[in-house]
């Protein structure tokens, strides 16, 4: 283990992470509320979606630090008497799932069917980068909405883990375009590079060339456009929260927060809904300016 | 060619600037609620603010005055001739807003539209066993018991045109329930002080002044434009920044801040709402829950448990903020026949609840869906997260389902439901209008059309109807009070509190307060 630490930190794209105090304090953040998200059990003081642990009497209690609060909810509480510290902590968890499902679910379709458009060419290329182009021409929110909307119908009775399900759903389906182009565009220089004609030449079938000579080949770039798209992806899956049709209010993700937090706002209880929204910047940006770094590391040209 | 488009612009500016002066001098008012009026159809849903939008626009026979008194409407006169028959002389000269007149004919098909198919509106014309036309502008309706209070119940049921219904395939009240929807719900035809002009449904809704009114508008508003904004926050920052004139409610964490504003006021007052749970006591296996074979709602030990699990107080100071009374019983003091000795609420004990339930046969709780309506009363999701989280402390784990209006209503409504919210008002200020629609066994003629979990006392059916022909108030309170009594230890449903009215607007509009939540635009005055 750290071993490979020693070597990772050697190399390369380690030297330049050494380098960077923004990618150092980026990367420190991120690993900061991974470990949060991930251990949410033994790091949040209290469970927020136990029902039975909340105190109505406790409700809209401010930070500790201003009159009136207390020690035992260093943040303060929502409406509902939940600790907004343990209900940061379980949200960002919520939203670094669905984010990095969501991810996961557009770099492995997007990847897929570039791929194959690059490689194959042909009306397959044509079909799916027009496909792309209508998908582009609608904003992603719209889509989200549209794909939200639609899986709410068709199953009305949803329990709260699809509601998840739709959610990450939704967002990898408006996420997978950025991934098909830019993979396609790498795949049609490689395929024409020597490597390729030569495993061609030795009779190699098209699919083993496709994965085992092309894709790691076309990845580079993929890496850089995952670790941005991760925070557009929380993004959006907060948006969608927050407009009501993303995670449900008893398993509030930062969007819910924010959106059940905005309806104190002009009573002065700024609390509920600025910790939420500043705790998405936090992840939003350090996940942004890891893979500003990563880009950066990565592009041949900048060195 | 040139000077033909000059001369022809010109035109145009001069036709555009008349019509600028003359939109300076009409008053527009912009009205703004958390939800919109789920359809223009009188017959449709008897909810609050579906009637208090629609009722600018059609009238009933029998209306209330600004000092929320009975008063003629469309009916000048009615008298009893006999115990079970009352002669209601109609208006002369009254119009529709598409020109034609309103005759007694109107009157008997809007009796068969409301206590029809659909109709939502049933317990308003139960009580009608027949109507006979004397002449086009007098009707003696016929009750199938002696009826005294036939005049309030009538001030729920609007007329609409026989003739435009007919023209326009909407002979049947719209029925979300079922998803049957007809022109009534976007276009209409009333005989109110306002017309309406578009509909865009959950989006906004304009209504102009009727000029041919046949009555007095003592407001000076031309134009109301209503709105729904949802989302609380923003609705308020419309309020603050002028953008609307009148809206209804005002959150509650935002009272004080209305309050201090110079250029805003606030009027509060007590509505005649009760909010309170109820649960399907009828089922022999409940429809959203673990428990398979049986119906736990169908002890009183588990619906006792559930009401005494409930910490009231608590939800009244934290979530309503103090703007709601708890209470006992189903309908409030200001409400003819309430029992001044029977307000006494069930005590809040967890422990007891907990000992009820083990008692029951259920120690470690069970798991139930609740049902609730996230834009339709002050803080309802809010409510129903407090009772949830209230019911886990005693083992009782509550999946909550809050949603908008729009499908809470048509689900609860076809009784797809365990455990439920809802909110009453008794219309014609009398207890009846409570016991026969809530309270009653689910039946014609309207008879427990509300009582969605489907409670049932045979003693309590047989109460309510001696209730309604009794005209003696001492003995009519009496078997009031009996009814309350069987309700209050049976449990049949669980009131919370009543609800207190917040509406905010600007300084300088003036407007009536009606404590059942409805707004009349003629009335309203901005200076």
């Amino acid at each position: 283990m750290t071993n490979a630490l020693k070597r990772w930190l050697n190399s390369d794209v380690g030297y330049s992470f050494r380098q960077s105090p923004t990618a150092m304090v980026a990367a420190f953040i991120a690993f900061v509320c991974l470990f949060c998200s991930v251990f949410a059990g033994w790091v949040s003081p209290t469970n927020p979606f136990d029902l039975a642990t909340l105190e109505l009497s406790d409700a809209r209690l401010p930070p500790a630090w201003m009159e009136g609060g207390t020690s035992k909810f260093l943040l303060g509480t929502d409406d509902q008497g939940r600790d907004i510290l343990s209900a940061l902590i379980y949200g960002s968890r919520i939203s670094l799932i669905v984010g990095l499902a969501s991810v996961l679910l557009s770099v492995v379709v997007g990847v897929g069917l570039g791929l194959l458009a690059g490689f194959r060419g042909g009306w397959i290329d044509a079909l799916l980068m027009r496909l792309c182009d209508v998908m582009l021409s609608f904003p992603a929110i719209l889509v989200a909405l549209l794909i939200a909307g639609v899986g709410r119908a068709l199953f009305p009775n949803a329990h709260e883990s699809l509601a998840f399900g739709v959610l990450i759903l939704s967002i990898s389906l408006t996420g997978w375009v950025q991934y098909a182009r830019t993979v396609r565009g790498t795949t049609l220089v490689e395929r024409n590079k020597e490597y390729v004609q030569a495993a061609r030449v030795t009779g190699v079938a098209p699919l083993r060339i496709m994965v085992r000579h092309v894709l790691p080949n076309v990845m580079g770039p993929v890496m850089v456009l995952a670790t941005i798209q991760v925070a557009t992806a929380i993004i959006t899956e907060a948006t969608l929260s927050f407009l009501g049709v993303g995670a449900p209010p008893t398993s509030p993700s930062l969007g819910t927060l924010i959106r059940v937090g905005n309806d104190y706002l002009f009573s002065g209880e700024w609390w509920i809904t600025i910790f939420p929204g500043l705790m998405l910047v936090l992840i939003a940006l350090s996940v942004n300016l890891l893979g500003d770094w990563l880009r950066d590391a990565l592009n041949p040209r900048l060195r | 060619m040139r000077t033909f488009k000059f001369s022809r612009s010109l035109t145009a500016l001069a036709v555009m600037s008349a019509l600028a002066l003359g939109s300076a001098q009409a008053v527009t008012l912009k009205v703004a609620n958390q939800g919109d009026a789920l359809s223009m159809d009188p017959h449709s849903l008897n909810e609050t603010l579906q009637i208090s939008v629609v009722s600018n626009v059609y009238e009933a026979l029998v209306t209330r005055g600004k000092d929320y008194k009975l008063a003629p409407s469309l009916a000048t006169s009615w008298k009893q001739t006999s115990p079970t028959v009352w002669r209601f002389e109609l208006r002369k000269g009254v119009k529709f807003h598409d020109g034609k007149d309103f005759t007694a004919d109107d009157v008997i098909f809007s009796y068969e539209r409301a206590a029809g198919d659909g109709s939502d509106m049933k317990s308003y014309v139960g009580q009608i066993k027949e109507i006979k036309k004397i002449n086009d502008h007098t009707l003696d309706f016929v009750t199938k018991a002696p009826f005294p209070i036939l005049p309030e119940l009538f001030t729920g049921w609007m007329m609409m045109s026989k003739k435009w219904c007919e023209e326009n395939q909407a002979t049947k009240p719209v029925d979300r329930r079922k998803g049957i929807e007809n022109a009534a719900s976007f276009k209409a035809n009333g005989t109110g002080p306002y017309r309406l002009r578009e509909r865009q449904p959950s989006v906004r809704t304009t209504f102009s002044k009727n000029g041919t009114y046949w009555g007095k508008t003592e407001g000076n508003v031309d134009e109301v434009i209503f709105t729904p904004i949802g989302n609380d926050s923003t609705r308020i920052a419309a309020l603050l920044s002028g953008e609307i004139d009148v809206m209804d409610p005002i959150p509650v964490q935002d009272v004080e801040r209305v309050k201090s504003n110079a250029n805003l006021k606030l009027m509060q007052g007590p509505e005649l709402r009760v909010i309170f749970l109820g649960m399907d006591q009828k089922r022999d296996e409940l429809l959203f829950s673990n428990v398979k074979g049986k119906n736990p709602f169908k002890d009183v030990r588990v619906r006792k448990a559930f009401y005494q699990a409930i910490d009231i107080e608590t939800i009244k100071s934290r979530v309503m903020r103090g703007a709601a009374v708890p209470i006992a019983q189903m309908f409030p003091s200001q409400v003819r026949g309430f029992a001044p000795d029977l307000t006494q609420r069930l005590p809040y004990d967890a422990e007891a609840a907990k000992k009820l339930l083990t008692e029951a046969g259920y120690p470690n709780g069970f798991e139930v869906k609740m049902n609730c309506p996230n834009d339709r009363y002050v803080n309802d999701a809010e409510i129903c997260q407090a009772v949830a989280a209230n019911l886990a402390k005693v083992g009782v784990k509550i999946n909550l389902e809050a949603e908008t209006k729009g499908t809470y209503f048509p689900k609860i409504l076809r009784r797809d439901t365990s455990f439920y919210m809802l909110g009453w008002t008794a219309s014609t200020v009398d207890a009846h209008n409570v016991l026969y629609p809530i309270l009653s066994t689910p039946g014609d003629g309207g008879r427990g059309q509300f009582n969605l979990g489907a409670y049932s006392n045979a003693k309590v059916d047989e109460l309510t109807a001696a209730v309604g022909s009794e005209t003696d108030d001492k003995k009519r309170n009496a078997m009031i009070r009996d009814i309350v009594k069987i309700h209050q230890d049976e449990v049949g449903h669980i009131p919370l509190h009543q609800q207190a009215l917040l509406w905010g607007m600007k300084k300088n509009i003036d407007l009536v307060q009606w404590p059942d939540n409805i707004m009349a635009w003629k009335y309203i005055s901005v200076k």
